[in-house]
């Protein structure tokens, strides 16, 4: 298996974008980070997206986005895994180059969520759950969260104010980051007096609805370091599926998907959670970003609640945790987010990401989740 | 959005909680399943759930699916049932303040939701406190 390197990345601006369509929202970011990268050609792609179907009509995504990227005819591939579709994709382009199938592989995400209703899109998102025996009795995504929050409070005694910590800090991450959809600060209070959407999850425990794109481009490390760039090698790649219905899984408060996927990628790096400088988590609603952190090893069972009121979560606590500002504050393009993810861990691993650079960060993770953890793709990235 | 053929499919568990198990391991699925995911055996045979349980964990949805609109807020849950098949539905006869995890319920066959004025009622179980 070759050493695998990327070397560009794109994003823009996200939020509720009217005014751009699913392609030139898509194109916008990934000609960007082809650009950055250098090359003159890509050999392949991989498309992260959740739903295009429903939220905007159109499948077959994969090649109107080469076709209008102005590179037909390679080919071009959407990965599919719900809400881990982006941190799939670029498992993917990973796997290609590392195999030595393809040298220059662009792997992106994408989701345009705005051309629908409120109820169309709290549907297309339903769609990842299991629809016979979940979806039919009514629950929601915030309403399988809000399950997973109230046995984790039970059973370890995870306080409301903790969770509304978790949307604090990212949204202070965030609004230092000038790609966010709502770069401002929230306050406990804000969060504990925001409307309740299940509960016990409110308004503002939950990730919005965005529209946006990322993208990445990827190629040997052999290459990369002729480019005269920092070297930011893929060396870890985990992925890992668990039972999509929660009621299936043994624990409801434990993603084992999440462990499996960490566990892969952390001994295929050879690290371990104290050689972490930074960590991009999928925080879809506060409770999400604590059972990760917990599954991920970097906590114990039942203590990242605490930890987020430590503020051992913080800019500036023992794990920086989400310094893009998160889903919470950046976003949730659904398809976009594992690669906005890689974008933001590139950034800091470059020592670009401007306000909110964790000093020398030098080792960074991302972990991208679908649905209520029925999937979980983690990667580990290192400065060379 | 159930058609005509995918609500007709789903009868046999909804109404009436047709489960299988396991011949080697002996634990029970809902949904049936083709493969007992603990030891690989191909050999389930039918079984029925139980039809009572303890609530797991609860909430309450307060900002619904299209086809809930009428009857929110309502409670959901998961309820552990005395056979040990976990299991997702609403918990309805009950104030919200009254939920609680770990409370007693059974299973009752009620409607859950209707298509329209002129689709598919759907029916299926739902929790009700002992």
């Amino acid at each position: 298996m070759r050493d695998v390197a990327i070397i560009g990345i794109g994003m823009t601006k996200w939020g509720e974008l009217w005014e751009k369509s699913l392609r030139d929202v898509f194109v916008e970011s990934a000609l960007l980070a082809v650009e950055e990268s250098g090359v003159d050609k890509i050999d392949s792609m991989y498309i992260g997206s959740m739903s295009s179907g429903i939220f905007v009509g159109q499948e077959h995504i994969a090649s109107l986005l080469a076709d209008y990227m102005g590179v037909n005819p390679i080919p071009a591939t959407r990965v599919e895994s719900a809400c881990a579709s982006g941190g799939i994709a670029l498992r993917q382009a990973f796997i290609e180059v590392a195999s030595g199938m393809s040298d220059v592989v662009l792997a992106g995400g994408v989701e345009k969520m705005t051309d629908v209703d409120g109820y169309q899109a709290t549907y297309a998102l339903g769609t990842a759950s299991d629809q016979e025996y979940e979806g039919y009795h009514g629950i929601t995504f915030p309403g399988l969260y809000a399950l997973i929050a109230r046995a984790h409070m039970e059973k370890y005694g995870t306080t409301r104010e903790q969770l509304a910590m978790v949307a604090v800090k990212n949204h202070h991450n965030g609004s230092l980051n000038p790609l966010a959809q709502f770069p401002f600060e929230v306050t406990v209070e804000a969060v504990l007096n925001s409307v309740m959407v299940a509960d016990p999850l409110r308004i503002l425990d939950c990730s919005p609805i965005t529209d946006g794109a990322a993208a990445v481009v990827v190629c040997p490390a052999e290459m990369a370091r002729t480019l005269g760039k920092p070297v930011i090698k893929i060396t870890g790649s985990g992925h890992a599926t668990d039972a999509i219905a929660l009621s299936s899984r043994k624990d409801i408060t434990w993603l084992e998907a999440v462990y499996q996927s960490g566990k892969k990628a952390f001994d295929m790096a050879g690290k371990s959670p104290k050689d972490i400088d930074i960590i991009e988590v999928h925080d879809c609603f506060t409770i999400a970003e604590i059972c990760v952190l917990e599954a991920l090893g970097f906590f114990e069972k039942g203590k990242g609640g605490q930890a987020v009121e430590r503020g051992q979560t913080s800019m500036d606590g023992d794990i920086p945790v989400n310094p893009s500002g998160g889903l919470k504050s950046k976003g949730h393009p659904v398809g976009a987010t594992g690669i906005a993810q890689i974008v933001e861990a590139v950034k800091q691993l470059r020592g670009e990401a401007e306000k909110r650079q964790v000093k020398d960060a030098r080792i960074a993770m991302t972990q991208n989740m679908g649905g209520s953890g029925g999937s979980s793709v983690v990667h580990i990235l290192e400065r060379e | 959005m159930p058609t005509p053929s995918r609500y007709w499919r789903e009868i046999p568990q909804r109404y009436r909680l047709e489960a299988n198990a396991c011949k080697s391991c002996g634990i029970k699925f809902f949904p049936p399943r083709q493969i007992c995911p603990e030891c690989g055996n191909k050999e389930l045979e039918p079984d029925k759930l139980a039809e009572k349980g303890k609530i797991l964990t609860y909430t309450v949805i307060r900002v619904p699916p299209h086809q809930f609109v009428d009857q929110a807020p309502f409670a959901v849950g998961i309820v552990e049932l005395e056979d040990g098949v976990k299991l997702t539905g609403q918990i309805v006869d009950c104030d919200f303040e009254d939920l609680k995890i770990g409370k007693e319920v059974k299973i009752e066959f009620r409607k859950i939701s209707q298509e329209g004025e002129s689709g598919i009622l759907c029916y299926g179980y739902k929790f009700v406190p002992v």
